[in-house]
């Protein structure tokens, strides 16, 4: 046997049949038919800080222009949802959607004393704490701690990337995070790999020990399922060329093939824009819009836009007032996008921000993000937000 | 003396207090008794050994310039390219700090002291843009390592990195900040529970005024202190913020919290309540003498007893110099170090929060595990990689000004890179004895007990440097 493949190089080797240890077998064998309408919730996370003021452009106010003297976008180049704010132009390719009324834009959303630091604030948002509060796990991560019904699966939260972020971590349980399932697959059916699964039962019962071998295993289920319900997939639909439609791409993948995870987690970096922000932001909501917009028309057209939710967060939003290098400094609150095919609550959901009432020249959060992770979790998954929140939060009613 | 027993005890000790041990150091020490070889590796870490890379003059030159282009509105295009110019040179140096740090833990003679300085690193969490600052934070905790707990606190609380990292710039009178005070107690000495909010309050009162000048000095500015009485756990007085750390140290609750946490570093995740004790009152009498607590910790039987051998996952850090140090690899691109810490989730001087790396098992998830199964190839055999991991939060400015319309297009088309990594593999196999076995050369490089699996996977006659990768690409090896 040759276990070199997976010790040299990322190689491919010919897949062989995988063995499964026994204990494993009722897990694999009760996964199919189980539940029928299967819920999905796919977390969009924007990273560095978007500024809300720019992409859902309050151009009804003059405030804005007033503090935004260089880096305002112009009334007429907002597309308009209301009187008062309207979309970034470089977003174009989400008026459809929102004509459609697969999107809610919920302004302010925040929490209490913020923190201005992007750890810090990216952390708060992931693991749903208070800003005096360290957690150790994410809220999606004690969603899979809470042995929901579909929980048991070790792939019910997938995040499209190299590495896993807290946001995932539970206690007991783990998402899988995987940029390309054949990659993934290959690896756990390399030989060395198969190798070291056989014959663990010994370990089992070892604490830290049994902990490896159990991730071990549950990767290597979890990749067979995943390549194996996904692999004769193919999207009729074509995405832009970009890192992160690719991303959504393979989500979409994954819904439309009918795979048993509730949850998934993508992201788009860059958003720190302190210096010449009107390009860059342009570019990047430019790359966002035009993969959202690909994403959910490719879940309409399979049927499978009623069944998702997908929602939008930055770690904060940006100071109201520009900076003098044309670009926008750390800020509190910002707003939230939801979409779906069975929204509640269309278009805007809630007042615009209020630039007169400022907290030291940011803005002042109307909703706390709980309360959006509560109502998600409440009547999007199905449990107690108290339960995975550590305390109840209000619901709202977009959904 | 049974050498046999002997060698296993000292290995462990050598996996726990430091990094790993060379066999050929082993074999030698193994002859010697176990008390002595822990006096000696207490001896070996004496010396202070400070990181000299960040320039403190160049640095200071920075803050200066930094200062002064803060404090104008209108910056000219020279005045911000300059300040472009100091952010990106932070950056670097940051980047060459961590990579400082790594090397040394790697080369070391002083184990002990570099695992310490590692422990104190996670235990007083902080993040600072300024490389100075942050060299300078090291620096304490390198050299009080194994000194005195109070001096340690006190430098801590002291320096700038963490006087910048929770506040205390901002913490004046009559406008106190608590972060640093709420820390102090929850984090780095009594742990939650055992202070209330108004502690607190007037622990925050007690430092106002500890601030950080602009040459990166620590200043005690008082028209900025509230000299008014305070009362502090019962006692009251007009207290500043010697005196509040004094009376946090006479609780034995943080000779408790403190043996708790090192005892979950060096021993085992799920303490064993009585040797805590034991460790929390030997701390306490003797005044918070932190080489004396290591010392009865790594001559009590409980350390080598088995349900605390090979049972602890190894963190990042741990995993990636001890696999280092073992085959005497060199980095001839040193930065891939900071891609594989990032990777695996313990990207040094960059802590999720003040609170540290949780630890334990939350360094594993499916591709955590299946990235350090991979390294020791990746590593060894210069291996090529396929992974980027995520970009560190703080990075984000940076990514934003580097993206341009037609970088966005490609981000899906990197080039291939490699670790560029040389094992040094005729000096390891030089270390080893002659004639020694696949099988032997196993259970040297392996912590926890042999199976019949790895037995039969490794004893069908291969070469020691084959053994050797395989060895160390299995699950065993991520326990120490």
């Amino acid at each position: 046997m040759n276990r070199r493949n997976f010790l040299r190089n990322t190689g491919f080797v010919a897949a062989g049949s995988l063995f499964v240890p026994a204990f494993m077998k009722p897990l694999e064998a009760m996964a199919l038919d189980e539940l029928s309408l299967y819920k999905n919730l796919v977390v969009v996370q924007l990273s560095g800080g978007n500024d809300g003021l720019n992409t859902v452009v309050p151009f009804g106010n003059d405030i804005y222009y007033q503090k935004r003297n260089s880096i305002a976008i112009k009334p007429e180049e907002v597309i308009k949802l209301n009187d008062m704010q309207g979309l970034n132009p470089n977003m174009a390719a989400l008026q459809e959607i929102y004509d459609q009324g697969w999107m809610t834009i919920i302004n302010d959303v925040g929490y209490p004393n913020p923190d201005r630091s992007h750890f810090r604030s990216m952390d708060i948002w992931q693991t749903g704490s208070d800003s005096n509060q360290f957690l150790s796990t994410g809220w999606i991560g004690r969603y899979l701690d809470s042995n929901c019904q579909t929980c048991k699966f070790p792939y019910t939260a997938i995040e499209v990337d190299d590495s896993l972020s807290l946001a995932m971590k539970g206690q007991t349980k783990k998402g899988i995070a995987l940029k390309d399932p054949a990659a993934l697959f290959r690896n756990t059916n390399d030989p060395f790999f198969k190798a070291m699964l056989q014959n663990d039962k010994e370990h089992l019962d070892e604490d830290n020990l049994g902990y490896l071998y159990k991730t071990m295993i549950e990767t290597s289920s979890s990749a067979n399922y995943i390549q194996n319900t996904s692999k004769v997939y193919q999207s009729k639909f074509t995405y832009p060329n970009s890192g992160f439609a690719n991303q959504l791409k393979t989500v979409s993948k994954f819904i439309s093939s009918g795979l048993k995870t509730r949850v998934y987690y993508v992201s788009l970096s860059g958003f720190d824009t302190h210096v010449n922000q009107t390009g860059q932001q342009g570019n990047l909501l430019k790359q966002y819009s035009e993969g959202m917009a690909a994403f959910l028309k490719d879940l309409k057209s399979n049927n499978k836009l009623e069944d998702t939710l997908v929602i939008t967060f930055s770690e904060f939003g940006r100071r109201v007032e520009q900076n003098a290098s044309n670009g926008t400094d750390h800020g509190t609150a910002n707003n939230m996008f939801v979409f779906g095919g069975r929204l509640k609550k269309q278009g805007i959901f809630n007042a615009a921000p209020n630039l007169s009432d400022l907290d030291t020249g940011d803005l002042k959060y109307q909703l706390d993000f709980r309360q959006v992770y509560g109502t998600i979790l409440d009547k999007w998954l199905d449990v107690n937000n108290a339960d995975i929140l550590n305390k109840k939060f209000n619901t709202l009613d977009f959904i | 003396m049974n050498t046999k027993d002997n060698f296993l005890k000292i290995k462990h000790l050598y996996n726990r207090a430091g990094f790993g041990i060379s066999y050929a150091d082993l074999q030698k020490l193994s002859r010697k008794k176990l008390d002595k070889v822990v006096d000696n590796l207490l001896k070996d870490s004496q010396k202070e050994d400070p990181i000299n890379l960040v320039n403190d003059f160049e640095s200071k030159r920075h803050l200066l310039v930094q200062a002064g282009l803060y404090a104008k509105k209108d910056l000219t295009d020279d005045e911000k390219k300059m300040r472009q110019q100091i952010i990106r040179e932070q950056n670097e140096v940051s980047r060459d700090l961590n990579i400082a740090f790594v090397t040394k833990m790697i080369n070391t003679d002083a184990p002990l002291r570099e695992k310490m300085t590692l422990f104190w690193h996670g235990h007083f969490a902080c993040r600072s843009n300024n490389p100075f600052f942050a060299q300078q934070l090291n620096n304490i905790q390198r050299a009080n390592a194994l000194g005195s707990f109070k001096t340690l606190l006190v430098e801590v609380s002291k320096s700038p990195a963490m006087l910048q990292y929770l506040n205390n710039q901002q913490n004046k009178k009559g406008k106190p900040n608590e972060n640093f005070a709420r820390e102090l107690m929850e984090l780095f000495t009594l742990g939650r529970g055992n202070y209330t909010e108004q502690d607190i309050k007037e622990s925050a009162r007690s430092f106002t005024g500890w601030m950080y000048d602009k040459d990166g000095s620590f200043i005690f500015r008082k028209n900025q202190h509230d000299s008014g009485t305070k009362t502090f756990f019962g006692k009251i007085g007009n207290f500043e913020g010697e005196n509040i750390i004094d009376i946090i140290l006479e609780k034995p609750e943080t000779a408790q919290f403190i043996a708790w946490k090192v005892y979950k570093f060096f021993v085992n995740d799920n303490p064993n309540e009585a040797h805590v004790k034991e460790l929390a009152t030997h701390f306490y009498n003797s005044k918070y003498d932190i080489a004396s607590m290591m010392k009865k910790m790594f001559t009590s039987d409980w350390f080598y007893s088995p349900e605390n051998v090979g049972t602890k996952i190894k963190s990042p850090a741990e995993f990636l110099v001890g696999l280092s140090r073992e085959f005497y690899v060199t980095y001839n691109k040193p930065q891939v170090l900071i891609q594989l810490q990032s990777s695996l989730g313990q990207y040094l001087f960059n802590p999720p929060n003040v609170a540290g790396w949780p630890g334990g098992q939350s360094w594993i998830d499916s591709s955590s595990l299946m990235l350090r199964m991979r390294i020791p190839s990746l590593v060894l055999n210069d291996g090529e990689i396929d992974f980027s991991g995520k970009a560190d939060p703080e990075d984000e400015a940076v990514i934003a000004l580097s993206r341009t319309a037609t970088s966005n297009a490609n981000a899906n088309t990197k080039p291939k890179s490699y670790v560029n990594a040389n094992a040094n593999w005729p000096k390891f196999l030089s270390t080893l004895p002659k004639g020694l076995t696949p099988l032997e050369l196993t259970e040297y490089l392996l912590q926890p007990k042999l199976n019949s699996k790895i037995t039969t996977m490794v004893s069908d006659n291969k070469g020691l440097r084959s053994t050797a990768v395989e060895i160390t690409s299995m699950p065993e090896y991520q326990l120490c």
